[in-house]
């Protein structure tokens, strides 16, 4: 064919024709693309600024009050709170995951499968994105897939008690968990627990009983002491179940010097023990509560968690662009650094960069674009409770204008407000453009 | 498949890598497996969460289902199809696509071919406007279209959403083609200009069919923007909306109705990513040529 995609970001030069044509040609071509931008950007842009100078209702002329009223309202405090930590955080993520990724992928094989799985985000729509990632956020680790992940990390570390809650059966039991009665070897502990409720009772209980004094040793039981028609506080019973998996502490002089843990009968044993003035008591750790999961989806993370849904949606397409960038670089330009001595990372930094840094502008700028006008992905992603606090000015504009108040004065504040925050990528691009003309 | 194009050679050849050196490349494989599997992942969840009933769907996580596979339905699906608000909103959004492709795609090549080749006084500055326009953000002209449309009655019609679709999309179209027929040899337009062809002539016969790879790059971005728009959908129609803004209002019982959230959701993304599976290399041509959107 012969006709190629020039460069991204420049723009080839317009060729000269000879001939100077008569007026009607051109317009006849521009003609239907003139009127189009006319009516749908040029005049409604005029109109939008001129509407943010009267009443939400249209019939007041107001000068400048729905700016103070906009900049005196919380909600949009929080919207350009939220649209500076995206601005922040999002386009810059983009820009150096993609760079990490692209300069990794040319060293396998299977790069271009790798770059079709990141890229296929791209093609899904915002707000399913939005759908994908509620889903994926719900806050019960049984139910959300991010919780879930972090708590099969979490429980490396804490493993959660055998019993969510609990109480003494009997005074011989202190709140605390400590058998009042000093014991020394020999001695015999029964720890009786209540107020479980049949469904938190770990599996694997069986029949308690009453535990057996052993020379040299500590013995006792943990048991659910509570039976159907009440049984007697303090006494190990038939029906009655010894718990399971509890560690018991034994305490000299209110120190921990061994723990042990129950058995499927609740029975446990401290081997070895002399003298007297032993305590037992029950570990705190059998109490301590399952992970709860973090909250992605209440109003403190919120706008982190959409940025995340945002990284997976933006980062293949930053990283195609950056790959492309990358494989333009000569060959023979890296080849002479590695000669000269540098290591990998040098070249990286003193060559790969610097020579990437179109390439990267254009990432980067095309992000702060598409995060400014951020929109669907909060709709569907942020429940109702907190869109206050997931809010950003376009989304602030679009819920005025059109959910329920229709504030259209405010609205067009906002929206115009907005426009002045894109002009300095509309700068830019002008500039980016003019000068290859 | 066809991200291959635009693969680079890889930097030393595979099959004369040392030992060592594979070794040495093993945590970057690790790495990027890691990657890829976290990447599919949320996707495989919305497909997985499609397949379950509602009650179950609501109550596990999704990949409890690898341990109970009997629970997988279409059941799902068949709903959806025997939902008459959901195949309606697909029908619309395949209209509106349609439209507000071809119609951005053959004003804009109109436009772009006199940016390129016509002379006239002012040409740099249009085009100067065109770029500027690319970065104007959809929100500045809703409330004034809003009451445009409530005026000439266009508001929740196909047209209406075609026209803005159309109309917002032109600014990229324009600099996009007016940059790809501008590398149009010269000597090939001059030489058809000699032979005395018009500029209708020579737009049809020679820019438009040198100018191909581009507009299918251009349809591409196109058939996936519109078909996935939200905002000029739900703002601008409401008994004839696109899907996703269709789909909007059981966001507010999220949860217990993800047996209709989660398979449209996914259906509703299988259209899109069929056309970049198979037009990929194209996206990825035009996506490189400069995108700003």
């Amino acid at each position: 064919m012969g006709v190629e995609f020039p460069d991204p970001g420049r723009t080839p030069p317009a060729p000269r024709p000879s001939r100077v044509r008569a007026a009607w040609i051109p317009l006849s071509f521009l003609g239907p693309a003139f009127a189009l931008l006319t009516v749908w950007m040029i005049y409604p842009a005029i109109r939008t600024i001129l509407r943010s100078l009267w009443s939400n209702q249209g019939n007041k002329f107001v000068w400048f009050q729905n700016y103070s009223t906009m900049f005196g309202d919380s909600v949009i405090h929080t919207a350009i709170k939220n649209n500076i930590i995206w601005i922040a955080v999002g386009p810059l993520s983009v820009t150096l995951f993609g760079l990490v990724l692209a300069v990794l992928t040319e060293r396998i094989a299977w790069a271009s499968f790798f770059k079709i799985v990141l890229f296929m985000p791209l093609a899904v729509s915002l707000f399913a994105v939005g759908v994908i990632w509620r889903i994926m956020y719900q806050q019960n680790p049984d139910q959300g897939a991010v919780n879930a992940g972090l708590n099969s990390i979490h429980n490396v570390f804490n493993t959660p008690g055998v019993l969510p809650r609990a109480a003494p059966s009997s005074p011989a039991v202190t709140d605390k968990f400590v058998f009042t009665k000093q014991l020394s070897a020999g001695g015999t502990a029964t720890l009786g627990l209540t107020a479980i409720s049949p469904q938190d009772v770990p599996a694997g209980a069986t029949q308690a009983a009453q535990p057996k004094s052993k020379p040299g040793s500590i013995t006792g039981v943990v048991w659910r002491d509570f039976k159907p028609g009440g049984g007697k506080p303090g006494v190990v019973e038939q029906g009655e179940l010894g718990i399971p998996g509890v560690t018991v502490a034994l305490l000299q002089n209110g120190k921990s010097t061994n723990t042990a843990k129950t058995d499927n009968h609740g029975a446990f044993t401290f081997d070895g023990v002399s003298g007297s003035g032993y305590q037992v008591k029950i570990a705190p750790a059998t109490f301590a509560q399952p992970w709860q999961g973090v909250q992605w989806l209440g109003p403190s993370l919120i706008t982190p968690a959409m940025i995340i849904a945002f990284l997976w949606t933006a980062v293949g397409f930053a990283m195609v662009v950056i790959g492309a960038g990358l494989s333009a670089i000569p060959r023979d330009v890296l080849e002479a650094a590695r000669t000269d001595g540098a290591s990998e990372f040098q070249v990286f930094k003193r060559v790969t960069v610097p020579l990437l840094m179109p390439v990267l502008t254009v990432v980067f700028v095309t992000q702060m674009i598409g995060v400014l006008k951020i929109f669907d992905i909060i709709y569907a992603t942020a429940p109702g409770s907190v869109i206050n606090n997931a809010t950003t000015l376009t989304f602030e504009m679009w819920r005025r204008s059109f959910l329920g108040e229709n504030a259209f004065g405010i609205g067009a504040a906002i929206a115009s407000f907005l426009m002045l925050l894109f002009v300095p990528f509309l700068i830019y691009q002008v500039r980016s453009q003019r000068k290859n003309l | 498949m066809a991200v291959a194009e635009v693969r680079q050679p890889a930097l030393r050849d595979e099959a004369h890598e040392t030992l060592a050196v594979r070794i040495a490349k093993l945590p970057v494989h690790l790495f990027l497996l890691l990657i890829g599997i976290m990447w599919l992942i949320p996707a495989a969840g919305l497909f997985v969460t499609s397949l379950l009933p509602a009650a179950t769907a609501n109550a596990r996580g999704w990949w409890h289902v690898f341990s109970k596979p009997s629970e997988v339905t279409f059941a799902n699906y068949r709903m959806i199809f025997h939902n008459s608000a959901i195949t309606h909103a697909l029908v619309v959004t395949a209209e509106v696509t349609i439209g507000a492709t071809i119609l951005p795609i053959l004003i804009a090549s109109l436009a772009a071919y006199a940016l390129a080749w016509i002379e006239f006084p002012g040409r740099d500055w249009a085009f100067v406007t065109v770029v500027g326009l690319m970065v104007v953000p959809i929100q500045m002209a809703l409330i004034p279209i809003f009451s445009l449309y409530n005026t000439l009655n266009l508001y929740d019609t196909v047209l209406g959403l075609i026209l803005f679709h159309t109309a917002f999309a032109l600014p990229f179209a324009i600099f996009l083609l007016r940059n790809f027929f501008a590398g149009i040899p010269r000597d090939l337009m001059e030489a058809a200009r000699i032979d005395g062809a018009s500029e209708w002539r020579l737009f049809f016969k020679v820019v438009l069919p040198l100018g191909l790879p581009a507009i299918a790059a251009l349809a591409i971005f196109q058939v996936l923007f519109v078909w996935n728009d939200f905002l000029v959908g739900f703002t601008l129609s409401q008994d004839n909306q696109p899907i996703a803004a269709a789909l909007a209002g059981q966001l507010r019982q999220f949860g217990s109705n993800l047996d209709v959230i989660a398979p449209a959701s996914f259906f509703s993304a299988v259209i899109p990513l069929t056309v970049f599976a198979l037009f990929q290399r194209y996206f990825v041509q035009g996506l490189l040529a400069g995108s700003v959107k």
